[in-house]
């Protein structure tokens, strides 16, 4: 029998299906409701079966791990060589006190070190500035200058340990900095390993901390990615996010299509500055976020290392397959989690990080069950590890490479979910690349469209939320333990700054910040220059300030 | 006459960016026929009080999600009042922890609400304390 007259018989059995078992049973007891949806509100059928993928070709859609396209993951035997990176993010109050989490992750068996920074440090302000009142230390590690970090990396070895750093707009402030301390530690930066996030689209996007206007901001990064190619090659210079995407309201195609689309962007400003692509994209890494919805999470991340295969190909000519292999981290939705019933948030995250290991992610971080009400008590830290760990070990994901490959479903919404991304491609493509389509406010409005409706579904219960709009309860026995930070960092980190400001050579310090002004003018990479004004302990708030002369400072446009 | 409409400032003081709620909630109301004028972000409290003076308003909303509420709030409060804005409301949201609540309405903060709060109970507790509706 021809593969043909397979196709047809299965339509036809698939018809006769519906007429005679289909009917009766849908007569007798209807479904609950017209259309079923998906967490992002995208439709979803009753039943996936061989005909709801026309066209379908093992080899060329998905092929086998470790080979392009690479949907069914980058390493050939999955997880069964090397577990995934379990990267928990933390980071709060002073440099001392992050330094003792780092420490307690590290003894109970995490693998990787993830830096939380807090609002004054991510917006490029020193912890004494006027803007920082009551934000020091609050969601966050606040690191002002080369003398915190050393603090906050004592005793953690930088070229055993890899340690990502969320941070983006002076993130080629804090890169030198961290860099300055593996120095002091007598590590080799050829062999200092991390990531740091350093995407500045998704901030005029979605999370909105941003210092420089982009196409300046985008110079900074364009410096960092040279200059770890080169300097650093063990680091990710970049780790390309849609986690807060997703958080600011965006759907999974949203998420996807966006963060690829920032992705092509990088890629597109490295080669313009003269890179070649392959020296670089290698060291390109992902983000995301995994939300509620199980299979639609599984089918984003298949999707988006098909795509970035098909990008790095068609778009950019890559040659060498590491720069056709998306690696990502994942973190559980923070948006997801509830302060009514907390404790349902270890169920929630649970489910969500298994979608995030069945996608095949390089590391994870699992949200703690009390972050809806504050930043993680060590109690609730722990148990997020543990989760990952339980995954790990006992519940045999980890034993078979990509285990959902060839289900209907998830090939079909991992179709979907290339097919979508690409449709917003062209229409990027249209404004003129990324940036113009921030300029005029497109991925914003996309955002907030998809934000208000998830609304809308929840307020009238379309969507049921376990503990918030069902099932309430309306005295809650729970009470959890939670983290508190007062402003005791302030204020010591007020004295450790006039302490620094007193007794460094303010005159080194001086010619360091003007050579950074003069040198970003005459376009040098700033990164050589930022590393000597760390050495001479330049404050953070005082490198940024020396940029924006050069740079200006970014508005952002009301929509 | 002139517009009747209830009018609400929603302002983020603060450097946090997380504005989906904020943005949420701007649509919620001007769908529900309020006027709403959103500051942007990071406004300083001396800018969202001369922002409301500037624009008459009858409702001043809060959104802080990093934490500085305590710190933040209590001050629009206090320059609200120096600046006698008695009788306009002044709510708050975001991420703010339940015991932290009494002592943020002891400072002058009228409502609360945290994640979870249905957009039509913010609008009802608008339309039911604001001045013009009340007049």
């Amino acid at each position: 029998m021809s593969a043909t007259d397979v196709t047809n018989r299965l339509q036809e059995a698939e018809m006769e299906w519906e007429e005679r078992t289909l009917k009766p049973v849908l007569k007798k007891t209807p479904e609950s409701r017209q259309v079923f949806t998906t967490t992002s509100l995208a439709p979803v059928e009753r039943l996936y079966t061989p005909n709801s993928l026309p066209d379908f070709d093992y080899e060329t859609d998905l092929g086998f791990p470790g080979q392009p396209p690479y949907t069914r993951g980058i390493h050939a035997t999955g997880y069964r060589g090397k577990l995934w990176t379990m990267r928990q993010f933390a980071g709060f109050g002073s440099a001392f006190d992050t330094n003792q989490r780092f420490k307690y992750l590290l003894e109970h068996g995490q693998t990787g070190l993830s830096t939380a920074f807090d609002l004054p440090t991510l917006m490029g302000y020193d912890s004494d500035h006027p803007f920082s009142e009551g934000e020091v230390g609050k969601c966050g590690v606040a690191i002002s200058s080369l003398a915190d970090m050393e603090v906050l990396f004592d005793g953690i070895p930088l070229e055993q340990v890899t340690t990502s750093m969320t941070i983006n707009a002076p993130a080629s402030m804090i890169l030198a900095m961290f860099l300055v301390v593996a120095e002091k530690q007598g590590a080799d930066w050829q062999r200092v390993g991390g990531t740091l996030q350093n995407d500045i689209l998704k901030e005029y996007i979605a999370q909105k901390e941003w210092i420089y206007p982009p196409r300046q901001a985008m110079r900074l990064i364009v410096d960092t990615v040279e200059f770890c190619t080169k300097e650093a090659p063990k680091f990710n210079p970049i780790s390309i996010s849609g986690y807060h995407i997703r958080e600011a309201g965006s759907t999974a195609l949203q998420e996807l299509a966006f963060t690829l689309r920032d992705g092509i962007e990088y890629v597109q400003y490295c080669v313009n500055h003269g890179l070649d692509v392959d020296d670089f994209a290698p060291r390109l890494s992902f983000f995301f976020n995994s939300h509620n919805d199980f299979f639609e999470e599984i089918a984003k991340y298949r999707a988006a290392r098909r795509i970035w295969h098909k990008v790095m190909t068609e778009r950019f000519g890559a040659k060498s397959p590491r720069s056709w292999a998306l690696r990502f981290h994942t973190q559980t939705a923070g948006v997801s989690l509830t302060a009514q019933q907390p404790l349902n948030n270890i169920v929630r995250v649970a489910i969500q990080a298994l979608a995030g290991v069945l996608g095949g992610t390089q590391s994870l971080h699992t949200d703690a069950y009390d972050e809806a009400l504050a930043l993680p008590s060590d109690e609730a830290a722990l148990i997020a590890l543990r989760t990952q760990q339980i995954i790990a070990h006992e519940s045999g994901a980890a034993n078979v490479v990509d285990p959902l490959g060839g289900s209907y479903f998830i090939e079909k919404l991992t179709r979907e979910m290339e097919e979508g991304a690409f449709d917003y491609f062209r229409k990027i493509d249209d404004f003129g690349g990324m940036i113009e389509a921030i300029d005029a406010g497109f991925p914003q409005r996309e955002i907030q469209d998809s934000a208000y409706h998830y609304q809308l579904a929840v307020d009238s219960k379309d969507k049921i939320i376990v503990g918030l709009n069902d099932y309430v309860m309306k005295d809650e026995p729970v009470q959890i333990p939670l983290l508190q930070i007062d402003e005791s960092t302030a204020k010591l980190q007020a004295e450790r700054l006039a302490k620094l400001r007193a007794e460094r050579d303010g005159k080194r310090v001086a010619e360091t910040l003007k050579a950074l002004t003069d040198g970003a003018r005459q376009g040098h990479n700033t990164m050589y220059l930022l590393l000597d004004c760390v050495r001479a302990y330049a404050t953070l708030g005082e490198m940024c300030d020396a940029l924006r002369p050069v740079y200006g400072e970014y508005q952002e446009p009301a929509f | 006459m002139a517009d009747e409409r209830i009018r609400v400032l929603l302002a983020k003081p603060g450097l946090d960016g997380h504005d989906r709620g904020v943005k949420v909630i701007a649509r919620a109301l001007r769908d529900a026929g309020m006027e709403v004028i959103y500051t942007g972000l990071r406004q300083t409290p001396e800018q969202v009080v001369s922002a409301s003076l500037q624009e008459d308003v009858d409702a001043i909303g809060l959104s802080i999600l990093s934490g500085a509420h305590m710190t933040l709030f209590p001050r629009v409060v206090e320059l609200a009042r120096q600046a006698g804005l008695d009788d306009v409301i002044i709510f708050g949201g975001g991420i703010i922890p339940d015991e932290d609540i009494p002592r943020l309405k002891e400072l002058g903060v009228s409502e609360i609400f945290t994640p979870g709060t249905r957009m039509e109970d913010i609008i009802a507790y608008i339309r039911q304390h604001a001045r013009r509706a009340q007049s």
